[in-house]
């Protein structure tokens, strides 16, 4: 069934929006990421116009991460404090991404940019958590538990404040610094920034990885919010027919996550996060790395 | 005053067709609207004329008819990616100024047979033709390598189109057209040209528009989305947001 789109002006094939919103969904509730890194491209790949796709792609994204989140709040898995130390430090970190991005878009090469921010934290973090999880997996394997490390540098920071979901007494200056960072990041590249979040929480901020994926969702809602709307006033670029499509697979998809991530040990769920992370990351570094069939591109100048 | 004005214009025109044009076009569409629905998926565009004359089938080569669909220009910048440090990256760029958004070009016969370069030039016709570059930066020697590559490019998403004998004429008095909108249609004035050739020249030419529009749902969201972005905003995030609790509330329902 083809429908035609109002804001990116073509037709598109209905049940093929309805199945990647779902696929997308069902990562979401899993791992606790937005999802931005991978509907984006994947909109860009059935040809949809790349603004139009980032904006609406982050629409999608308050659908589904608001449904995961719903099952995580139902199950006490979220850290609210935690969240909003969180967010304070995004939001302040988005607006410093902003006028980054606005600053390498007057330079011409901001499409380059976000692809190499894509491959190099991609590759980063699948790489590190791949790492990581494997060896967690066998120390339970072989019965021996790593104890957690209880002195750190960041236990010596001021202002403390206390965590109780997430059981954790820290100085609130490594959440606002990470939430920051992740901020930048995400309006630098256009997403949510979940799969930044979720291993900076479970190895930065030594949270349990239960709690972070409800965390990451309930900070993800706002900055995918705020997203949206800046692209909706600024670019006209959000797609309110695409997003409908893309959501209603998605916050049915995310349900089910969200039920597939409480079955799986939290070491196969770190593994797998890490290989769909890896993935993504070499499928961008072989665009850059290999000849385009198709040297040349057509944009619209301003 | 204004009425002295009219007659006078109407005269020149009366003029101007008599002394151009012993053989003048009577056109017909099939439509001469496109509604954009939510259910568009293309549309087909016929159309058809006849050739009216005062005197016998000239002497000579046949007559030919070109039909010409434009969509709305943009300018557009087309950016080549070459190989630096490694990776693949937009170098040169070239603006090319005029780039109709939709192009379809259908002929009685091969174009350049039908019509010859110097009417091509004059009437810009054929697809390279009816974009224009005005000038790449002095750096690059090979601009024409930019315009062929949005040419292949577009007549790949089957925006530009080209067809040769695409136009069936009959006794040299009949002729019919049939243009292939794809369903990816931008909205605006269609600008749709006939031309009767004889010999490679151009004898007559009539011109007219086709209106494509968005209609019902499509056109509501556009124009909220154009005139009050924020309420549209926070439209979409609202239906967000409802989407992602009622499933919620439906599947936890559902494993009660």
């Amino acid at each position: 069934m083809q429908i035609y789109l109002p804001i990116a002006e073509i037709s598109v094939n209905a049940f093929l929006l309805l199945g990647l919103g779902g696929i997308v969904g069902i990562l979401s509730g899993m791992f606790g990421v937005g999802g931005g890194f991978l509907i984006t491209p994947l909109l860009f790949f059935i040809g949809i116009p790349p603004a139009v796709a980032v904006a609406t792609g982050a629409n999608q994204i308050v659908a589904s991460s608001v449904s995961a989140l719903l099952v995580h709040l139902k199950r006490k898995t979220v850290d609210l404090r935690m969240g909003s130390v969180l967010l304070a430090g995004g939001l302040v970190g988005a607006a410093g991404g902003v006028v980054i991005f606005n600053y390498l878009k007057s330079l011409g090469q901001v499409d380059l940019l976000v692809n190499l921010c894509y491959v190099i934290f991609l590759g980063i973090i699948g790489g590190l958590m791949l790492i990581e999880s494997i060896n967690a997996l066998y120390k339970t394997r072989s019965g021996k538990r790593q104890p957690r490390k209880k002195h750190t540098w960041i236990q010596k920071l001021p202002f403390k404040m206390r965590f109780r979901v997430t059981g954790l007494y820290i100085s609130v200056i490594p959440p606002l610094l990470v939430g920051a960072f992740v901020g930048l990041l995400a309006a630098i590249m256009g997403v949510g920034g979940g799969f930044i979040m979720v291993p900076a929480m479970i190895y930065l901020l030594g949270m349990p990885t239960k709690v972070v994926v409800g965390t990451s969702l309930f900070q993800i809602i706002f900055v995918a919010a705020f997203t949206t709307l800046l692209h909706a006033t600024t670019n006209y670029t959000v797609d309110i027919v695409l997003a409908i499509l893309l959501l209603i697979g998605g916050v049915i998809g995310a349900q089910f996550g969200t039920t597939l991530g409480t079955k799986l040990k939290a070491e196969q769920l770190r593994i797998l996060l890490a290989l769909l992370v890896l993935l993504v990351c070499a499928k961008l570094a072989l665009d850059l790395l290999l000849q385009p069939s198709e040297l040349y591109s057509i944009g619209f100048s301003s | 005053m204004m009425r002295g004005f009219g007659i006078i214009a109407a005269t020149l025109i009366g003029f101007f067709t008599t002394a151009q044009a012993e053989e003048s076009i009577v056109l017909g569409l099939n439509q001469s609207e496109v509604s954009i629905s939510t259910d568009f998926t293309g549309s087909e565009i016929i159309i058809f004329g006849a050739v009216k004359r005062e005197t016998p089938i000239p002497e000579g080569p046949d007559l030919e008819v070109v039909v010409t669909v434009s969509g709305p220009s943009k300018p557009v910048i087309v950016r080549r990616k070459e190989k630096k440090f490694g990776i693949w990256v937009n170098t040169d760029a070239v603006e090319v100024d005029r780039a109709p958004s939709f192009y379809a070009v259908a002929s009685s016969g091969p174009l350049q047979d039908v019509l010859n370069r110097i009417e091509d030039l004059r009437y810009k016709v054929s697809v390279p033709r009816a974009i224009r570059s005005v000038g790449a930066p002095m750096s690059i020697k090979d601009s024409s390598a930019f315009t062929n590559a949005l040419v292949r490019i577009r007549t790949t998403a089957n925006q530009y189109q080209q067809y040769e004998s695409g136009v069936t004429v009959d006794q040299q008095t009949l002729f019919r057209a049939t243009v292939q909108l794809p369903a990816a249609l931008i909205e605006g004035a269609y600008d749709t040209r006939i031309f009767l050739t004889r010999g490679g020249v151009v004898i007559s030419q009539y011109e007219t528009l086709i209106d494509v529009r968005k209609v019902g749902l499509e056109r509501w969201l556009y124009n909220l989305s154009r005139n009050q972005p924020l309420i549209y905003g926070l439209l979409s995030l609202a239906i967000a947001v409802a989407a992602g609790w009622s499933a919620s509330a439906a599947f936890s329902l559902l494993r009660r």
